[in-house]
């Protein structure tokens, strides 16, 4: 009896679960103390190493997918984390993401003569924490996640050293971004106290045993939570931040916003919204219509008055987070698969578009207005002929990825009877058209301009080739994604 | 006459609607920065008002989380803005406009 309690039980963990994070957070930290071991450490080394990390990250996804296959989801660290298909198909964009974003800042770095080790390591946590989003299957963890990505990407906004509209763009960013994690911890909050838990699954049971007759708690707590969700994914009206924050920071890095951020924070929605209050979806789906419709119309129409190629970028990255939104608001397995396969295939686009923005950034990383994609055409062509296949794919033109992506939603989302979120986004479609044909058409229907000659390093060519290829590829064979998605529908499990 | 849970729960909400408020009219970026901290210490007293309510532990726990989260924003954040403070001495948000579309 006494030997028992002097014995304090730790929380179970799995650690094979966990090989991802901690080796992306761990092979951070260990970067983080070479370099201050050893001052000047080579470039190249740095860019092997974060790499090599992704690429063994990447790799143990492989043998946890088949042993969750086979003992199905599973949940540790005293129910805090959950880790299933979902999670591990999330944490695979993301490892992706960082190896395109690394390669491209490789010679960023160089070009703008920046130091890389912060960029690396910064990355790299930023990437663990959105693998904790995916895999939260508490409220608080969810926030720890969304803290320890946002933070890490609001420091990497602010990397130019030299440019005054990166800090810019990182003091926009910081303000609103806590201010909405204000929001968000408000709204875990107001949950917890309406249903006595912060655990997803505990609050999931709780919801469906019982039917309250006073539920404004409960239903501030969704909005606030939303609210919170919202600014992470840029969805109008949360969206201001969106166009001087993608404009200021470093173009590689933007990237990673578009493709990891986003990935990381629609996986929290899809957790938290679809899996955790489904049996509330009509309380909150009206919500989430408002804002799919309000974004993807916000987006397009916003997108045809910039001048700027990365503003342009920035409102169609919030009509892409509309469309996933649609995804998600339909509430169904099939919305679900929709989404993450749109997020996937966005992840590519995002990368491949920000890796063309950033070689034709010049030194100085500010040559982005459409004047210098004048007559790219006929200067660069194989580059423009990339730039308008990824171009394309996010108009959603048949053949490429960004159809699929885009049909899948709108296929979910009337499925799901909700006609005017699928009504309105496919008009949006061609009003955002019109936007990636303008990029289009001065690239080869232009005089070429007095621009400096443009260098496409390596670590460029084999992001932009690799993406555009996959835009055509999955638009041709789309079932393997397909096939991958079906299976990544979020299970919560107890303990 | 007694103090009950929402009492605290009223006052948390007020501290939370100071630091909103704060956060839309104020221009200083320490200010904004200040009111933002208002906010989490609003949802802190919230998670402890609900603890104590409920009984249980989470509530308590998740204030530690949210302690720590705040402090690193704190960091982060002081961080950028003497970044920024450097080269612009006078820091009021609205001189902050380089980026417009």
């Amino acid at each position: 009896m006494f030997a028992e309690l002097q014995t304090i039980p730790g929380p179970q963990v799995l650690w094979w679960a966990l090989t991802p994070l901690l080796l992306l957070s761990g092979g951070g930290l260990l970067l983080l103390t070479l370099s201050s071991l050893r001052a000047n450490l080579p470039r190249w080394v740095s860019t092997t190493w974060v790499i090599g990390i992704s690429t063994a990250a990447f790799i143990s996804l492989f043998p946890i997918w088949n042993r969750i296959s086979e003992e199905g989801p599973r949940t540790f660290l005293a129910d805090a984390v959950g880790i299933d298909h979902s999670s591990l198909f999330i944490t695979g964009i993301l490892i992706l993401v960082v190896v395109a974003t690394t390669l491209l800042s490789h010679s960023y770095l160089q070009r703008e003569d920046l130091p890389e080790i912060e960029l690396y390591v910064l990355l790299l946590l930023a990437a663990a924490g959105g693998i904790v989003m995916a895999s939260a299957n508490g409220l608080i963890v969810l926030f720890l996640g969304i803290e320890i990505l946002s933070l890490a990407t609001y420091v990497l906004a602010a990397y130019h050293l030299r440019r005054i509209e990166s800090q810019e763009a990182a003091l926009k960013y910081f303000i609103l971004g806590a201010f909405a994690s204000a929001f968000l911890l408000y709204g875990i909050a107001l949950i917890y106290g309406a249903t006595g838990s912060t655990n997803l699954v505990e609050i999931n049971a709780w919801l469906s045993k019982n039917i309250l007759f006073e539920d404004g708690l409960l239903l501030a707590g969704f909005a606030m939570l939303l609210a919170g969700l919202g600014f992470k994914v840029a969805a109008v009206p949360f969206h201001a931040w969106t166009p001087d924050v993608y404009q200021g920071a470093p173009s590689p890095v933007v990237g990673w916003m578009a493709a990891g951020v986003k990935a990381a924070s629609f996986a929290a929605l899809l957790r938290v919204f679809v899996s955790t209050f489904g049996s509330y979806s009509a309380d909150w789906r009206p919500a989430l219509a408002a804002l799919a419709i309000a974004s993807v119309l916000g987006g397009s129409i916003g997108a045809v008055v910039q001048k700027d190629v990365k503003r342009m970028l920035a409102y169609s990255s919030i009509t892409h987070a509309g469309f996933l939104l649609i995804g998600v608001e339909a509430a169904t397995e099939r919305g679900t698969t929709a989404t993450f396969t749109y997020l996937a295939i966005y992840a590519f686009l995002a990368v491949g578009s920000f890796a063309v923005i950033s070689v034709l950034g010049h030194e100085g990383d500010n040559k982005h207005t459409l004047e210098t994609y004048k007559g790219l055409g006929t200067r660069k062509p194989v580059l423009a002929g990339a730039f308008t296949v990824l171009l394309l794919a996010q108009a959603g033109v048949p053949f490429t990825s960004g159809f699929i992506a885009k049909f899948g939603v709108i296929a979910a989302s009337v499925e799901a009877r909700s006609w005017t979120p699928a009504i309105v986004a496919m008009l949006a479609t061609a009003i955002a058209a019109f936007v990636y044909l303008r990029i289009i058409v001065s690239m080869y229907l232009s005089e070429p301009s007095q621009e400096g000659s443009v260098s496409v390093d390596l670590g460029s060519r084999i992001v932009i080739a690799v993406s555009a290829a996959l835009t055509i590829v999955i638009g041709v064979f789309p079932s393997f994604l397909v096939d991958l998605a079906n299976n990544a529908i979020p299970i919560l499990v107890g303990g | 006459m007694e103090v009950t849970t929402t009492w605290y729960l009223v006052l948390a909400a007020a501290l939370f609607t100071t630091g909103t408020v704060g956060v839309l009219i104020r221009r200083n970026p320490l200010v904004l920065f200040m009111c933002v901290e208002l906010m989490l210490n609003a949802v802190t007293l919230t998670f402890v008002a609900f603890g104590s309510a409920l009984g249980g532990l989470s509530g308590q726990m998740a204030v530690f989380f949210a302690l720590v989260v705040a402090a690193a924003e704190v960091v982060i954040g002081l961080a950028i803005i003497v970044a920024i403070a450097r080269r612009h001495p006078t820091t009021a948000i609205d001189d902050f406009s380089t980026l417009r579309g």
